[in-house]
């Protein structure tokens, strides 16, 4: 009974959504004024802020309606009437999980930092509380002005984050991670300039059902590409995110794997599949093949490295070239895996980013080399860190292997090249990933890393959500991917035309 | 009443011509010149209200025209004026050059803007931009006992005065090509005659194009602004950032979209190569300054060429898009230059980029302004800049120029780079110097606190603004 009234609301206009943005942005305004030697109030804010936003998207979960395509928790105002702006938010299948991820890591990112950061703590939670805002913006925005702003304005945090609390080479991975967003972003928003004079509005969701003259929808697929693809990012223009999440604090690391990274993705099946439907099918196969050119390179490159940040950091390039080529792959198992997969990630190298951080609170040290035998000093990290490498590996009953599975068989469905070859990089992700772990945890013990102590409660508690996240999508995929299967294949209908019916019947179930 | 008639549409001009002279005789007898600063403040602001009363229409036989256009621009140099006493308070007393004529100097300056702004014949715009000309040479030049500041005064008069003399003659080329110096009757003769094949048209043309482009410092005549820049007193810098610029523009806009319109084809293209070479050289050479009002000034040059770029697109939503652009480069401008004041002491002068190390922590409000302003200026939303920018690219791509627009979007990534440099050394860099000095001054807090709210405001509310600069380029005379 209860259920069914706090659902209704997300049928009439909804604040839900606009709360989510709105608390950590008016949060980290109200911090302004907090005196900033009060430590321990600032962090404490900041923790409860996170998890009361996270309360407040409980009930995308609980009341989200599977079975429609339609956005829901739909609000809508007249925003800048002089060009037909309004501020439009909604979820579908598509972006609710997103949504959700993007507040469990807004938590993650409180409690991991909650001792490493000394320095400027306040301005810290500021920064990551005006983060939190614009992620779960641009994951709901409707309004294709209001999504640039989202994804812009979350440059600004993202470069104070990384260069004020970052590596020691922290400030020219800022500059560098700025400059490449940006490049891409600006081509994109004159990808936007031109779907406005084309079709004389920015939204979203009716420029999915326009069909735009294939020209037009070559060059703007290119133009929003530029964005995307650096974001994602996918092969030719990934360099900046290994300096960027290396360099990046622990929190910065997480927030760029686990969300930033899925927005290029995200716009992928929100721009680039639904509005240029035939753009992105005669270009599916250029994608394919530098998604799978992502695959074996990120891993390669994985093999050589020495620093167990950058290590992970060029692992999600891999990762995220499986992403692109289930997305890419076009069919229902592709893009649900592809969707899911991203999830996964985020979980999986979020995880992975914040291990990382607390063993380098510790030991200051992040060469592979200065470590060794770590499984014989923390043991109960140790135990967390194998769980969430075989999830990276694909170990089947983790979520890694769901979403690897599904893209597989979509990418050899779509291209039998592409299949076997993206298959060899799970292959050379597990040997880069279980190197990785015999070098660090196993052998003798290193005497750089002797004594340290082990993981206490409040990193346990980090931890903790994703490791139930990593087995429950492992052994119960549906409980997710029951969200995006109407959104899903709903955009299919889109781009291929035909039968709902005999698309759904193909799925794996 | 006649006369008073005539009079209406020249209120705010009136209004300041009188605050200027009173401030004249004040600045003789008043021991106090706090008294002046305050004056001027107070009488600036009062006159900001006669643009209410203003009414619209040709006046003095045309010479003088009042209309939504001219009102806009009017806004923009009283937003300049009153910010600029503000911002100058302090700033003279440290530098121990403290005289009263300074804030008449800064009134005439406006009043000369306002006339261009509102010029309907071609004398009258030469009247106007020499009065403003006059008075901010004199005001580069304030103080006299600092080399640099001398310095920029010599160079700013002559190459002004080259200038002046390319619109003199490009004016009486104007004159022996179509028999007029009204605007409107230049543009009535000109689209009765054929008049492309005409070299005197021509000439006139490329003259009056070069000496407006040396007013907004449009590359390649931009020589003098970086040197100007760096020498004048700084409040007077950011002062000359905004106001000459924008009543530069005031007068392209009127005089080439309105009354060359049928020469269109020709300065078409000498436009795009200005705003094309503008954008380029400034953004390209303000990457390698280390000085921090020279990196401004070849930011305020690049910033010259994204205000071309939406003057390329034409009227209407081209030249709105530049008005707007305009209004919100005033306020991002002195929010930053109001900062820079700011660090302005006796002891130490803020002139090297790296003198902003640490002012994050040492001065978080004043670094987080400094932040907004920044991001403003590359154009990041939330902040207005970037409804200037995504104004002016809107404007040009529906008028059909995106290759130019791709290369200003490039460009302004460029840019992104030496702006953020700043952001780094306030907010990444540790302090040079033990202990940040910042001394404050309410009237400085003032002018930056109106100028970050403003540039929020506007980011996040753009509507009211933007229907404001809409409606100023729908009401302009002169339109056929």
């Amino acid at each position: 009974m209860n259920d069914a009234v706090v659902c209704q609301v997300s049928l009439e206009q909804s604040y839900l959504l606009t709360e989510a943005i709105l608390l950590p942005v008016v949060a980290a305004l109200v911090m302004l004024f907090i005196n900033k030697e009060r430590q321990s109030v600032i962090k404490w804010f900041a923790l409860i802020v996170t998890i009361a936003n996270a309360g407040i998207v409980v009930p995308l979960f609980t009341c989200f309606d599977k079975s429609s395509a339609h956005m829901q928790f739909v609000a809508r105002y007249d925003w800048i009437k002089a060009w037909q702006i309004s501020y439009y938010v909604g979820v579908d299948g598509i972006s609710v999980l997103f949504v959700l991820l993007s507040a469990i890591v807004a938590i993650l990112c409180v409690t991991v930092s909650w001792t490493s950061v000394k320095d400027k703590v306040k301005e810290f939670y500021i920064a990551i509380l005006l983060i939190e805002g614009a992620m779960i913006g641009v994951f709901s925005a409707l309004d294709m002005f209001l999504f640039y702003m989202f994804w812009e304005a979350m440059l600004i945090p993202m470069y104070l984050l990384i260069g004020i609390w970052g590596g020691p080479n922290r400030l020219y991975a800022a500059v560098k991670f700025f400059l490449y967003t940006l490049t891409g972003s600006v081509l994109m928003l004159l990808g936007v300039i031109t779907i406005y004079l084309t079709t004389g509005t920015f939204d979203m969701v009716r420029l999915m059902s326009t069909q735009l003259p294939l020209n037009m929808q070559m060059v703007l697929f290119w133009a929003f590409f530029a964005a995307f693809a650096v974001k994602v990012p996918m092969f030719p223009v990934h360099t900046w995110l290994p300096d960027a999440h290396t360099e990046a604090p622990t929190a910065g690391s997480v927030i760029l794997a686990a969300i930033l990274i899925k927005m290029g993705a995200y716009g992928f099946l929100r721009f680039s599949l639904p509005m240029f439907p035939d753009a992105s099918q005669s270009m599916a196969t250029v994608m394919i093949a530098l998604s799978v050119i992502a695959i074996i390179y990120g891993g390669i490159i994985c093999l050589s490295q020495k620093d167990l940040k950058r290590l992970i950091a060029y692992s999600s390039v891999s990762h995220m070239g499986f992403v692109t080529l289930g997305i890419f792959s076009l069919n229902m198992q592709g893009m649900e895996g592809g969707i899911l997969q991203m999830i996964n990630h985020g979980v999986i190298t979020g995880a992975l980013f914040l291990c990382v951080g607390m063993v380098y609170e510790r030991s200051h040290t992040r060469q592979i080399s200065d470590y060794g035998g770590l499984a014989d000093v923390m043991p109960v990290f140790a135990a967390f860190f194998m769980v969430f490498t075989f999830a990276s590996i694909g170990l089947p009953a983790t979520n890694g292997f769901v979403g690897e599975f599904l893209i597989i068989v979509g990418g050899f469905t779509a291209n039998k090249t592409a299949g076997i070859l993206s298959a060899t990089g799970v292959i050379i992700g597990a040997v880069y990933m279980l190197w990785l772990y015999q070098k660090v945890f196993y052998t003798g013990v290193n005497e750089k890393i002797a004594g340290l102590s082990d993981v206490n409660l409040r990193e346990v508690i980090t931890l903790v959500p994703l490791l139930i996240l990593v087995f429950w999508i492992g052994v119960y995929p549906s409980a997710f991917t029951g969200f995006m299967d109407a959104s899903v294949t709903a955009l299919l209908v889109k781009l291929k035309g035909g039968d709902m019916h005999a698309l759904l019947t193909h799925t794996l179930k | 009443m006649l006369i008073l008639q005539q009079l209406r549409p020249l209120m705010p001009e009136l209004a300041l011509s009188m605050l200027g002279l009173v401030l004249l005789l004040v600045e003789a007898f008043v021991k106090r010149k706090d008294i002046v600063a305050a004056l001027a403040f107070l009488g600036a602001f009062a006159a900001i209200f006669s643009l209410k009363f203003v009414s619209f229409g040709p006046s003095f036989n045309g010479m003088f025209i009042s209309d939504g256009y001219s009102i806009f621009f009017k806004l923009i140099f009283f937003v300049n004026l009153i910010l600029s006493i503000l911002m100058s308070v302090r700033y003279l007393k440290t530098e121990e050059s403290f005289h009263g004529e300074y804030y008449c100097l800064l009134v005439f300056s406006t009043i000369g803007m306002m006339v261009m702004a509102s010029a309907g014949n071609l004398i009258t715009l030469f009247l106007g931009l020499e009065l403003m000309a006059l008075s901010t040479y004199v005001l580069a030049g304030f103080l006299r006992h600092d080399g640099n500041s001398t310095e920029a005064a010599v160079k700013y008069f002559l190459t002004g005065g080259f200038s002046t003399a390319l619109l003199l003659y490009g004016i009486a080329l104007v004159y022996g090509a179509t028999g007029s110096m009204d605007l409107r009757q230049i543009a009535v003769y000109m689209s009765e005659h054929d008049i492309n094949g005409n070299p005197m048209a021509v000439i006139a043309l490329v003259l009056m194009a070069s000496a407006f482009a040396f007013k907004i410092a449009a590359v390649p005549f931009h020589m003098w602004a970086p040197d100007v820049y760096e020498g004048a007193p700084t409040p007077v810098t950011s002062f000359m950032s905004i106001g000459p610029k924008a009543a530069g523009f005031a007068v392209l806009g009127r005089v080439f979209l309105y009354a060359f319109c049928t020469l269109h084809v020709q300065w078409e293209t000498i436009f795009i190569v200005l705003s094309v070479l503008t954008m380029s050289v400034g953004s390209v050479m303000a990457l390698v300054q280390t000085n921090i009002k020279r990196m401004l000034a070849y930011s305020s040059i690049a910033h010259a060429g994204y205000v071309l770029v939406g003057l390329i697109a034409g009227a209407p939503e081209g030249i709105s898009a530049s008005m707007n652009y305009l209004l919100i480069y005033t306020f991002m401008n002195i929010g930053a230059f109001s900062v820079i004041l700011l660090l302005n002491t006796k002891e130490f002068k803020a002139l090297q980029i790296s003198d902003l190390s640490g002012l994050g922590r040492a001065h978080p409000l004043v670094g987080v302004a400094m932040l907004i302003c920044m991001f403003s200026l590359t154009g990041i939303p939330p902040m207005a800049g970037f409804i200037g920018k995504f104004y002016v690219f809107m404007a040009a791509v529906r008028s059909g120029y995106l290759w130019l627009t791709i290369v200003a979007v490039m460009f302004s990534v460029v840019s992104a780079f030496f702006y953020l440099r700043i952001v780094m050394y306030m907010y990444m860099k540790e302090p040079q110097r033990p202990q940040m000095v910042l001394v404050p001054s309410n009237a400085l807090s003032v002018s930056l606190a109106v100028s970050v709210v403003f540039v929020l405001l506007i980011g996040v509310m753009p509507e009211r603004f933007l229907e404001f600069a809409k409606a100023a380029v729908e009401k302009i005379l002169l339109n056929q």
